[in-house]
């Protein structure tokens, strides 16, 4: 349905995010969020298929830099603003299953 | 487990059990060779310490850009080319995921217009695997899982190292065109060997600059291809065989319980021989790409292209065809191929097109030179070796020690071969100790003559004692020949 | 005619101060005094610098008494949006999920005013990861309007637009991705203006919408956001978005005057959606008229795909937002609000760190990239984009510069448009075109609407056109009336 997005997309994309959200503000996000996209709809419902898409506003091509080495961060300055750092890593609650 | 087969179109496959074929095709991630990584200027280096190698860019901090590496570039061409790619303007792409090896839980990569597309590479064995595209993307940081005997179900927490976070990758994908296991593992081998003869990557397997991941699924003949299951943590070429085999396998054993194969992610463990599933997702992963904003278009010029072509060196495949066609075969053998692997070939060449019988110099080049020592010995040299041997001065196991000292010393054939007083015996002085031997070995003898061919070992042994060593064996074997007949 | 003193202006004071005549020191304490004075009802600044602003001008008048030339901002106090990188200075983006956070690292443009010899005096509030136009979206609550302080500033830059309004600082830093230092401008009576998409660049700025976002100046003068400009702009490696064209000499061209010029006021901006007051068309029409009174030839011309600017923007923008704020999951850096496993920890630290605002356009931004929706939706948007551009394409082949309002309505009371998201949303519906086209514009005051409150008037300009656009700005600076009482 153009424009209307329901309680479980909205529920779905959260999850997508890692935004939890309780049922008092899923009712309120999807309501919000349907009439963006109701507004949205004067986009979504145009035929352009003839037209391409913009993802570069100014034409730039090949930027390129040379491949030599350039000054790194000082590691203690780093892990400073770690929230939990050990053996000079940076240390996180067990991660399950593998990197997709 | 199964046997490989020829089909009737002459390519091999293996049969399982209860008649199913297997088809594998392998995504192989592949680290280039810069100096620095892929977006930022960060040293591009295995074994140092912890995020040492980091800065605002490979770690993903807030206000932080790429800016692609030009060498990066290049060599991603170049491994196009080499692998019979057509290279094409490309568009980098944001893969959208959350992990902590990722710093910005996205990666950058290509998705719908990637860099190199649709080529090849043909096995020593003839046959082709297609490429389908070999696409750029930045490597992810390393974790260490800790507690748990390192495995990560079983981890109290995890330590992350971004030192390889933003190392250049080119991920190679293949068509499902493999139908062995020896095949996968002959297609890594020659990545390998093309990746190094290129400049493109050290493809080491055991440093992670090179990757390999395994899709094997399994179906009957004359039907379309099964569900594939994705195998990961593949360590050596040894492993991938083993992989794909146990896969195979385990899907055969579900579908004729009556079961469906699903389609998973799943680790090979090495230790136990076996693959299995990580803790399984509730939903697909919806990576919701989109152009990287960040980065600009990049179009190379066919000017550019047609440099990287005049600039690769020869592949290969491609200097096994031209050894091979030099030695008078068809098609590469085992010989072609281990001389080409050795770098050896070149020699092989040159001792050939100075007359040299082909066979032999091939059979010394794989079984008797060290190829370390490869520096000492001249094609004159290798090819005067030959001929020594050819017109029967020397003996084959004469020639065999001979080759072994011209590499360690790098002196001359006929000059080593005159230390070791080496020279071919007088025919009609062999013919009288042959003579001396038939009259030692009675029985043997007696049996030879009766149609024993194995008998003449004892007399064989004799003659071989009485001279030394130094008879030419095949000589002394046509003489009983001659005698018995006569 | 704007009637601000010439010695409290950034051009004055860089004189003064290179001169001698004044030092740093006292410029900085007098604008220390008035910060003293409004700023604990204002609450322009997230973290005021005093101390490190004292060391720096004392440094910098030893410097000038050596004979040093410090730059073309000697001694000038600016004040910098809180989305900046500053090297070991709270940079929070106005969130609870950066509270404390303290970079590695300052902003390309940061590097630039130093060298300019600029003294920064504080971190400006804004919208939480400049998402907004009213400054209430902040974490630390919002900033209120000088003139009105019942009312907000605007948004997202409402801190820096507040803090030269207030007199806190001659000169300020924001960012704009649909409006967001142009709508403050007009808002609080002052110059804003946003270059051409890469004439800046963006390395060290927190992103929001990186296809959209560019840092530029607000100020009470023409002569020195052009100063400011100046000081900042052109191509910076770090950035493979910026422009690599050499930015001009906009101060050369500021009194030419507009004889001649082409102007056109755009039609689709005079009226329809987002409630226009009267009394801002009424002063957009006399700018008009202003301008043609000056030799200026004005005429109405037609952006017909500018009416679909809103809904595109608020589909690409969330969309870029939602992958640009992935990073922060408490892994690296800011708030961690840490739980049993790593996934359990992302969904408690963004739940816990994010405001409703970036909540809603982070899925929003999601939604539209999604799995099944992004032709429809994102892709759709980017095509519409396009669209934009030809239509403003064509309108520059017949006009050198474009007029609108900068924002339907002058200050609104706190409040008052927070209950709907998308009538807050209306207050861009005149600066987001040239947003998505990548094209320069700048708000200048122009009299004042209802209540006695500032009116702002856009100048657009094509791609790389800043100078014409300065020029026109100045002719209408010097031709505004009264302007608020401050």
């Amino acid at each position: 349905m153009p424009g209307h997005i329901s309680r479980d997309d909205v529920a779905h994309v959260a999850r997508l995010a890692r935004l939890q959200i309780d049922d008092a503000e899923l009712d309120l996000f999807t309501e919000q969020l349907g009439s963006i996209l109701d507004h949205a709809a004067d986009v979504e419902s145009l035929e352009l298929d003839d037209v391409p898409p913009t993802s570069h506003p100014y034409p730039l091509q090949n930027v390129v830099r040379a491949d030599e080495v350039r000054p790194c961060l000082d590691r203690d300055e780093v892990l400073a603003q770690a929230p939990s750092a050990e053996a000079g890593m940076f240390r996180v609650p067990p991660v399950l299953g593998e990197a997709p | 487990m199964s046997t490989t087969t020829l089909s009737d179109h002459g390519g091999a496959f293996t049969e399982l059990p209860h008649g199913y074929r297997l088809v594998v095709g392998l995504e192989v991630h592949v680290e280039l060779h810069t100096a620095t990584k892929l977006f930022c200027g960060c040293p591009n280096q295995f074994g140092d310490e912890p995020n040492t190698n980091v800065c605002p860019v490979c770690l993903g901090l807030p206000g932080s850009m790429p800016v692609l590496n030009a060498r990066a570039m290049e060599l991603a061409m170049r491994l196009g080319r080499a692998l019979q790619c057509e290279v094409r303007p490309s568009v980098f792409a944001r893969k959208n995921y959350f992990y902590p090896d990722m710093p910005k839980d996205y990666q950058i990569s290509q998705y719908d217009q990637p860099t190199n597309v649709d080529g090849h590479l043909d096995l020593p064995d003839g046959t082709r695997i297609g490429i389908e595209r070999a696409h750029i993307e930045e490597d992810t940081g390393k974790s260490t899982h800790v507690g748990g005997g390192g495995r990560i179900h079983d981890a109290a927490y995890s330590l992350v190292d971004y030192n390889r976070c933003g190392v250049p990758l080119v991920e190679i994908v293949s068509r499902p065109d493999f139908r062995t296991a020896e095949q996968a593992k002959a297609y890594v081998n020659e990545l390998r060997a093309i990746l190094t003869a290129t400049g493109v990557s050290d493809a080491k397997m055991e440093e992670g600059s090179l990757r390999v991941d395994a899709n094997v699924s399994v179906h009957q003949p004359d039907t379309p291809f099964g569900t594939r299951c994705e195998i990961k943590n593949i360590n050596s070429v040894r492993s991938l065989g083993r992989a794909i085999e146990y896969e195979a396998l385990r899907q055969v054993d579900l579908l004729e319980a009556g079961e469906r194969v699903i389609q998973q992610t799943r680790h090979w463990n090495e230790d136990e021989g076996r693959t299995h599933m990580l803790r399984s997702k509730e939903e697909a992963e919806d990576y919701r790409y989109f152009p990287e904003p960040d980065l600009v278009p990049m179009v190379p010029e066919q000017a550019r292209i047609d440099e990287i072509d005049a600039a690769l060196p020869r592949l290969p495949a491609e200097r096994r065809s031209a050894l091979a066609d030099a030695a008078g075969r068809t098609l590469p053998d085992e010989s072609v191929t281990i001389v080409v692997d050795r770098d050896l070939d070149e020699l092989a060449l040159d001792a050939v097109a100075s007359g040299a019988d082909a066979d032999r110099t091939l059979t010394h080049l794989q079984h008797d030179l060290d190829p370390a020592q490869v520096g000492n010995v001249s094609a004159e040299n290798l090819a005067q070796l030959v001929q020594l041997e050819t017109s029967g001065k020397l003996t084959a196991s004469q020639a065999k020690q001979v080759v072994a000292e011209m590499g360690e010393t790098g002196k001359a054939p006929d000059a080593i071969a005159a230390e070791r007083g080496f020279e071919a015996m007088d025919t009609s002085e062999l013919e009288s100790i042959v003579d001396d031997a038939i009259a030692a070995n009675g029985d043997a003898w007696a049996k030879y003559c009766a149609g024993e061919q194995k008998a003449q070992g004892a007399i064989v042994g004799h003659v071989m004692k009485a001279t030394r060593g130094q008879a030419d064996g095949k000589v002394v074997t046509q003489i009983l020949e001659q005698r018995r007949s006569a | 005619m704007n009637d601000i003193d010439r010695s409290r202006t950034a051009a004055g004071i860089a004189a003064a101060v290179a001169s001698g005549e004044r030092s740093a020191r006292q410029v900085l304490d007098d604008h220390l005094a008035r910060i003293d004075e409004r700023e604990g009802e204002i609450h322009a600044f997230n973290h005021l610098l005093a101390d490190e602003a004292r060391a720096r001008a004392d440094q910098l008048d030893a410097r000038i008494a050596a004979g040093e030339d410090v730059g073309p901002l000697a001694g000038v106090p600016i004040a910098l949006k809180d989305n900046l990188c500053t090297r070991g200075i709270p940079t929070t983006c106005s969130s609870k999920i950066l509270d404390g956070w303290l970079p590695p690292y300052d902003a390309t443009v940061v590097g630039r005013l130093h060298d300019a010899g600029a003294v920064v005096v504080g971190k400006t509030n804004l919208d939480e990861f400049a998402m907004g136009s009213s400054t209430e979206n902040s974490a630390f609550g919002p900033t209120r309007n000088p003139l009105d302080t019942t009312r907000v500033p605007g948004g997202s830059s409402g801190g820096s637009a507040a803090a030269v309004a207030a007199g806190f600082a001659p000169i300020a830093l924001g960012s704009d991705t649909g409006g967001s230092i142009r709508q403050p401008a007009a808002l609080c009576g002052v110059v804003g203006a946003k270059p051409t998409f890469g004439r800046i660049s963006r390395s060290g700025l927190i992103a929001f919408a990186s296809s959209l976002d560019q840092i530029g100046p607000f100020a009470a003068t023409v002569e020195d956001a052009a100063l400011l400009m100046e000081a900042i702009a052109g191509h910076d490696p770090l950035d493979a978005t910026s422009i690599p064209e050499p930015f001009p000499d906009l101060r050369a061209g500021l009194g030419r005057g507009v004889e001649g010029l082409r102007v056109g006021l755009v039609e689709e901006l005079q009226g329809g959606e987002g409630g226009f007051q009267p009394e801002v068309l009424a002063r957009t029409r006399e700018a008009a008229d202003a301008l043609a009174a000056a030799g200026a030839k004005v005429d109405v011309v037609s952006v017909p795909a500018s009416t679909l600017g809103l809904s595109a923007y608020y589909l690409i923008a969330p969309a870029e937002a939602s992958s640009n704020l992935a990073r922060f999951d408490g892994v690296r850096f800011g708030l961690r609000e840490e739980r049993a496993t790593t996934g359990e920890t992302y969904d408690a630290t963004r739940t816990a760190g994010f405001g409703a605002e970036v909540k809603r356009r982070i899925m929003l931004g999601t939604y539209a990239l999604s799995s099944g929706y992004y032709d429809a939706y994102y892709g759709k948007a980017q095509r519409v984009r396009t669209m934009i551009i030809r239509d403003f394409e064509a309108a520059y082949e017949r006009f050198d510069v474009l007029l609108s309002p900068t924002s339907p309505c002058v200050a609104f009371p706190l409040g008052d448009k927070t209950a709907d998201p998308l009538t807050m949303y209306l207050n861009d519906v005149c600066t987001i075109p040239s947003s998505l086209a990548g094209h320069p514009a700048m708000s200048v005051p122009f009299g004042t609407g209802a209540d006695d409150l500032p009116v702002g008037v856009q100048v657009m300009a094509p791609a790389l056109g800043e100078e014409l656009m300065f020029q026109v700005a100045a002719a209408l600076e010097a031709a505004a009336p009264a302007g608020a009482a401050r």
